[in-house]
């Protein structure tokens, strides 16, 4: 019985690792260079009683991507046999751009938008993270580096952008406009 | 309906109707910047209200859904604050400055209130209100902004500004008047007791109307009841707008 049921759970790791490993390099629809597993809505794969459960966790609590997002994860897992995986959304801990990637980030910047900046300090990734203190009239967060030619001469043109996490800026530098994503 | 249930359908049906009124600009906005802004903050005030009506049905277990909740109940149904039902404009026309001020006491009230709702004893409930505080003060912080903007232009922007706050505050003393379903949600922790979040609330306010020029209205008897069903003509409209499409096309999906 043991020996079986050793051999089972490293089937089963094995089945969850691979189903993790699908899920993750999932693009985000509305910014395709980043993946679900960069942007850090996935939190969890496992196994529930023989079938495959994905816990992803929302970004903004209207963005239309959210549907998007599920639909694909279910489309590849049951491209790869897992036709019964389900899709689980959990809202607590709130999601945070704090847990955006290192890689995540870089490849924001290299499509041309400027990747957040920490809100947190000195908390770990997947960590509940610290709260701002609320303020009413913020001054505009110093320079964000411009994504093309890193200055940091830059401005806010709009606070809400094409989509609900980024807001519109412009580089006095180098004269493009370009998208934030907004903290959050 | 229990307390539960009814707590739950006044912050989602505020946020449903606050989201309507909001995403009547979209494709209207004075400059397409805020057009995209108000599209946008319409969009998270609707996520909220999906969440709570999704959360609301689950804990009703009566085999309604979140589209059951939002279009197939009348105006007597409906527990929204009223301000939020309240027509974008004064007049005929829209006017922006009357949309501003809305959002900005709203979204002031609601910075307070979600932050207090965290510590809720639905556990769900709590969820919900960690997340929306996130984007509320997004919310508040555009709203002050341009009612900084508004209140200190010009004299037409600030006569503008200063008639809609007028207009629109006896509307705001509905959220702080506690009734019986308010004190025994408090009661039980599953929420705040609205009256003690109105010192909060007008420090909130009166920061940013000073730096605006503005001056805060006179507090008045006046009380509004759309948290009990008792709503102004004008949000039979906004449903009979809202609820058409769901209604002569019942189960549609696209």
């Amino acid at each position: 019985m043991s020996t079986s049921g050793a051999v089972a759970t490293a089937a089963d790791a094995a089945r969850i690792e691979r189903a993790r490993a699908l899920v993750a390099a999932v693009p985000d629809p509305e910014i395709p260079v980043i993946t679900l597993a960069d942007l850090g809505i996935l939190r969890d794969v496992r196994l529930e009683e023989g079938r495959i459960c994905v816990v992803l966790t929302p970004t903004y609590v209207g963005c239309p991507a959210t549907e998007a997002i599920r639909e694909e994860v279910l489309r590849v897992l049951a491209d790869d046999g897992l036709a019964d995986a389900r899709v689980e959304v959990t809202l607590s801990p709130p999601w945070t751009t704090d847990w955006i990637s290192e890689a995540g980030r870089e490849r924001l910047r290299a499509y041309g938008i400027a990747p957040p900046h920490t809100m947190a300090d000195g908390t770990a990734a997947g960590e509940a993270p610290r709260e701002q203190p609320i303020r009413l009239v913020r001054a505009q967060p110093a320079g964000v580096a411009c994504p093309r030619c890193g200055s940091h001469d830059t401005e806010r043109l709009a606070a809400f952008g094409s989509t609900p996490c980024k807001a519109l800026h412009r580089c006095r530098a180098c004269r493009e406009p370009f998208d934030h994503f907004k903290p959050y | 309906m229990s307390v539960h249930l009814e707590c739950l359908l006044r912050l989602a049906d505020s946020a449903l109707v606050h989201s309507q009124r909001l995403s009547e600009w979209c494709g209207h906005g004075p400059i397409l910047e805020e057009d995209i802004a108000l599209s946008n903050i319409a969009l998270d005030t609707l996520g909220q209200a999906r969440l709570l009506y999704q959360h609301a049905a689950q804990l009703e277990g009566a085999g309604r859904d979140e589209d059951a909740l939002a279009y197939f109940r009348d105006e007597r149904e409906f527990r929204n604050f009223t301000l939020l039902e309240l027509p974008n404009g004064a007049g005929p026309r829209d006017d922006y400055a009357v949309t501003i001020a809305r959002l900005f006491l709203q979204s002031a009230l609601m910075l307070h209130a979600w932050d207090a709702l965290r510590a809720s004893s639905d556990a769900q409930l709590a969820a919900i209100a960690a997340k929306s505080l996130k984007e509320t003060r997004y919310h508040v912080d555009h709203a002050g902004q341009w009612l900084v903007r508004l209140g200190d232009g010009t004299d037409e922007s600030h006569a503008r500004a200063q008639a809609a706050l007028d207009r629109l505050w006896p509307y705001t003393h509905e959220a702080f008047e506690d009734d019986e379903i308010d004190r025994e949600a408090a009661r039980i922790g599953l929420a705040p007791l609205w009256s003690t979040l109105r010192p909060a609330w007008l420090a909130t306010i009166d920061a940013v109307l000073s730096e605006a020029t503005l001056r805060r209205p006179v507090d008045t008897p006046f009380r509004s009841g759309g948290k009990s069903g008792a709503h102004s003509e004008y949000l039979g409209y906004l449903l009979a707008e809202m609820q058409v499409i769901a209604r002569a096309y019942p189960g549609a999906r696209w």
